[in-house]
């Protein structure tokens, strides 16, 4: 497998190479994709100038850890350039691949070769959204609009999460600057969309909500061809929505699905997560936990 | 379009013998019998051949052509467009290079449709019907189209970007005869779904309406009430904020929907409620089109089978369906011609494909998870082969797995000869056939071998110069190439450039041709529409090279931030009538 110099890519991860909950697997020779010998498995090779293709596996631990390298094929098919192909004049940068059941693809630079230390990088600790230090992928690879990447995400995620319990992130291509995301307020017909990115607290997006809302919420309470009665009269404050205290409660929908409680994990590890907010009627949370699926809620979307 | 600035002068018309008496040529056509026969000519490619025959004819033809196609906005400017048709009521534009899609071009990159509908506005007050795709569109572009012309019809915008949703207010308050709003995999600012309610309450007119790829709920009683008025409303795909119930209500008012995108299949219904959808959708006896779907689970999916039967294309490719639940739906659906799916149905489910749906042209296999690097779900070549067998007709396919073999490649085109569109794509760069460790190579040289009527291929895998031979030898109908992550030296892309007379379209990225290929294809390039050369080796003196010698080129160039000085590393080259691009952002370099 070439790597190829991609200026986005960051700088290369580092192994992870002591195994937390998941055991040392050792893949047998059925299970690799290349019909190589147990012996050729195991073997570190550097790609020689004029070398076929060939793939070094290392067959590893889990799928949290990942070995970089750069590997720089030369082909036979005539290459007459003493760089591969494949480098670009400038520096280049790492590209690796995971394989399925965690048999690894490594792939040595021909020139330069780094070895990187199997420390234990900092890996948060909270097995409900553990991130993996997953490759920076290709800009632009595979070649599929943003618009379905997103929404496969939303649907997919749910199938392999029943599959893979520890990490529920998949990588994203580049980091965005923004994260709209929907909020809808029970009452309201018309939703609002935040930036949570231009938050860096809890406190902070509950103080928007009371901004976005208070206006709304008023005016709802003036109309009566909805039905919903509001005794809220004037434009009163939406406070206490973080813990319950007050007449409004948020909650959440996180990439799996799930309907959550705003603030029990730290921001950062909310915002990767979250994919809409909901502001409810605090009266209403007892239905949280009592719905027929667990953890679901079905609420009218048309509130 | 091909604008010919220099119309032959020569006459096939074998009266000729009394041209002394007038300066004029005599065509043993008069003038209005020759324009009433152009007139029924549609096909742009017979107008352009008519206007290459003499002068007279340019002229005839320029004068009743009504619908323009303009497949690169910067092949020519709004001025010489405006010069040549007077007539013209429907336009059809494209902009960014494909690639765009893929975020591979910076944003402002350009082909903002702005200054075509100022001039639009002044010579085309009749414009009826604008079709964009993958051009920057903004709210006042949308402003002037929403008022400058009395009569426009339908707007259809395709991959663009730039609006938001006030622009839409305008369309829809001002357009008083809007039969078609189409938005597609668009991606806007969406402030709220009140754009919908600019509909005016007398307004009954549209045939389609499409805003599946908006966010925010639209106000459903003003949709409902919209969709009551509009008796010829055949199209109607809603966005991801209606529900089930809601679905059900508007269905109910429109039975008469040919093609209908639902909105979210994510709700809790109550057993009436149930029973109510179910035979809403069977009250659709029009159906041919299903989409949307979207978190469409199984226990929902029965309520469509009445209305399967009769369907023609089914889109699930937003619905992560498993292999048996899909299974069963299929089962239902055997006048399908076009699928598109996610790749969450596994080979299972495409096995299903080929045992249920004989009359299947069209397959699109999407990833669920383009970047799994863990699992590697999805389909294999296992599933491709199994529709190859029971779908002879099949002609169109993409194909998104992650690992693939020659010899599967060589089984489905014996079993469909009659390809068109070839779209493989081996979501990891550089894959080798994964039980021989052979480059795919052969699978495409099967392919361009066998499929003669080739219009459109997109390679993967791990693939030398072989693969190009072959297409350079064999693929001689081929129109549209993609490539990535292949070949081994220039002599790939020269075959290419050097065997495919009927190439007008070629994009490639990271792959290892260089100059010499590059200048390779200098005639060639005036007669396709575009190049697209990215992190390939090529130079900016090659590119500016090329620039001086093929001065009808535009050449142009945009580097990346860390490169050297000396390497161009996305190239974009196309032909053009109206010279260097104007509005060109100072991020592109043109040659």
């Amino acid at each position: 497998m070439e790597g190829y110099s991609r200026k986005d890519v960051g700088c290369p991860q580092l192994l992870d190479l002591i195994p937390k909950e998941k055991e040392w697997l050792v893949k047998s020779a059925e299970e690799t994709n290349h019909g190589l010998s147990e012996e050729k498995k195991l073997e570190l090779r550097l790609g020689p100038p004029g070398g076929d293709w060939t793939f070094k596996q290392i067959c590893g631990p889990t799928n949290e850890s990942l070995l970089f390298f750069g590997f720089l094929p030369n082909t036979t098919a005539g290459a007459t350039t003493t760089t591969s192909p494949w480098q670009h004049q400038t520096k280049a940068s790492f590209f690796s691949l995971m394989e399925k059941e965690s048999c690894r693809m490594v792939e040595l630079q021909g020139a330069e070769k780094k070895v990187f230390s199997p420390a234990n990088t900092a890996v948060p600790n909270s097995s409900s959204a553990q991130k993996r230090t997953a490759p920076a992928p290709v800009v632009g690879w595979p070649p599929i609009r943003s618009f379905r990447k997103n929404l496969a995400n939303g649907n997919s995620s749910k199938l392999s999460s029943e599959l893979q319990k520890d990490f529920s992130q998949k990588p994203i291509e580049n980091c965005p600057k923004n994260k709209f995301v929907k909020i809808n307020m029970d009452g309201v017909p018309i939703g609002r969309k935040v930036d949570l990115k231009a938050f860096h607290s809890y406190e902070k997006l509950s103080s928007a909500v009371d901004e976005l809302f208070r206006g709304l919420l008023s005016a709802q309470s003036d109309s009566s061809t909805n039905g919903i009665k509001k005794e809220v009269e004037g434009e009163k404050v939406i406070s206490g929505l973080l813990d319950g205290s007050g007449e409004y409660t948020l909650v959440y929908e996180d990439n799996e699905g799930d309907r959550m409680l705003v603030g029990d994990v730290p921001w950062h590890m909310f915002v990767s997560t979250v994919k809409r907010l909901r502001v409810l009627k605090s009266s209403e949370l007892p239905m949280l936990f009592c719905g027929s699926k667990p953890g679901r809620l079905s609420l009218d979307r048309s509130i | 379009m091909q604008t010919d600035p220099n119309p032959k002068k020569s006459k096939d018309s074998p009266s000729n013998s009394d041209s002394t008496e007038s300066t004029q040529s005599a065509s043993p056509f008069p003038d209005d019998v020759l324009g009433k026969v152009l007139s029924f000519l549609n096909s742009d490619k017979d107008r352009s051949s008519v206007s290459l025959v003499c002068k007279d004819w340019y002229n005839a033809e320029r004068w009743t052509r009504t619908k323009l196609f303009i497949g690169n906005c910067y092949s020519v400017s709004p001025e010489i467009v405006a010069t040549r048709f007077p007539k013209i009521t429907s336009v059809t534009l494209k902009g960014k290079p494909r690639f765009s899609d893929f975020n591979l071009v910076p944003q402002n990159w350009g082909a903002d449709v702005h200054y075509w509908l100022v001039m639009f506005a002044k010579v085309y007050p009749f414009l009826e019907e604008l079709r964009l795709k993958r051009m920057t569109v903004s709210d006042e572009s949308l402003e002037i189209l929403a008022t400058a012309f009395p009569g426009f019809r339908a707007l259809s915008l395709m991959s663009c970007d730039g609006f938001s949703t006030d622009g839409l207010k305008s369309v829809a308050t001002h357009c008083r005869n809007l039969t078609e709003l189409d938005i597609q995999d668009t991606d806007i600012d969406d402030f709220n779904g009140g754009w919908l309610s600019c509909f005016p309450e007398n307004f009954g007119s549209l045939e389609v309406l499409n805003f599946a790829s908006l966010d925010s709920e639209v106000n459903f009683d003003a949709l409902e009430r919209l969709v009551s008025r509009c008796k010829s409303l055949r199209v109607l795909k809603v966005n991801k904020s209606i529900t089930l119930d809601q679905l059900q209500r508007l269905l109910l008012r429109a039975p008469q929907l040919m093609e209908l995108g639902t909105g979210s299949f994510q709700q809790e219904l109550l057993p009436g409620q149930f029973g109510d959808l179910e035979s809403a959708f069977s009250n659709c006896k029009n159906l041919r089109t299903l989409s949307g779907l979207w978190e469409v689970t199984s226990v929902y999916l029965p309520v469509l089978y009445a209305a399967c039967t009769s369907l023609t294309f089914l889109n699930l490719s937003y619905a992560a369906l498993r292999s048996v639940e899909f299974g069963n739906l299929i089962a239902y659906c055997p006048n399908l011609r076009r699928l598109w799916v996610l790749d969450t149905v596994e080979d299972k489910g495409l096995e299903a494909v080929g045992s249920s749906c004989p009359l299947l042209e069209e397959l699109r296999v999407f990833p669920a998870d383009p970047f799994d690097q863990q699992l590697h779900r999805g389909v294999t070549e296992l599933g491709f082969v199994a529709v190859s067998r029971g779908c002879s007709k099949l002609h169109y396919v993409l194909y998104f797995c992650w690992q693939m073999t020659n010899a599967a490649v060589a089984t489905i085109v014996q079993n469909c000869p009659n390809f068109t569109h070839f779209r493989l794509c081996i979501m990891n760069p550089g894959r080798p056939d994964y039980l021989t460790n052979e480059p795919m190579d052969e699978a495409f040289g099967a392919v361009v071998k066998t499929c003669t009527k080739l219009q459109r291929l997109s390679v993967s895998g791990l693939l030398t110069d072989l693969t190009f031979e072959y297409i350079g030898k064999h693929a001689k109908n081929l129109e549209t190439l993609s490539v990535a992550f292949a070949g081994s030296s220039d002599l790939g892309m020269q075959c290419v450039l050097e065997g495919c007379p009927k190439l007008r379209k070629l994009e490639i990225r990271d792959c290892p041709f260089g100059n010499a290929a590059l200048l390779s294809g200098l005639e060639k390039y005036e007669k396709m529409r575009s190049l697209w050369m990215s992190s390939c080796n090529v130079t900016i003196t090659a590119c500016q090279q090329l620039a001086r010698e093929m001065p009808r080129l535009n050449v142009e160039v945009m580097k990346d931030k860390e490169s050297d000085d000396s390497q161009a590393d996305k190239v974009y080259v196309y032909r053009s009538v109206a010279g260097p691009r104007r509005d060109a952002p100072p991020f592109v370099l043109t040659l």
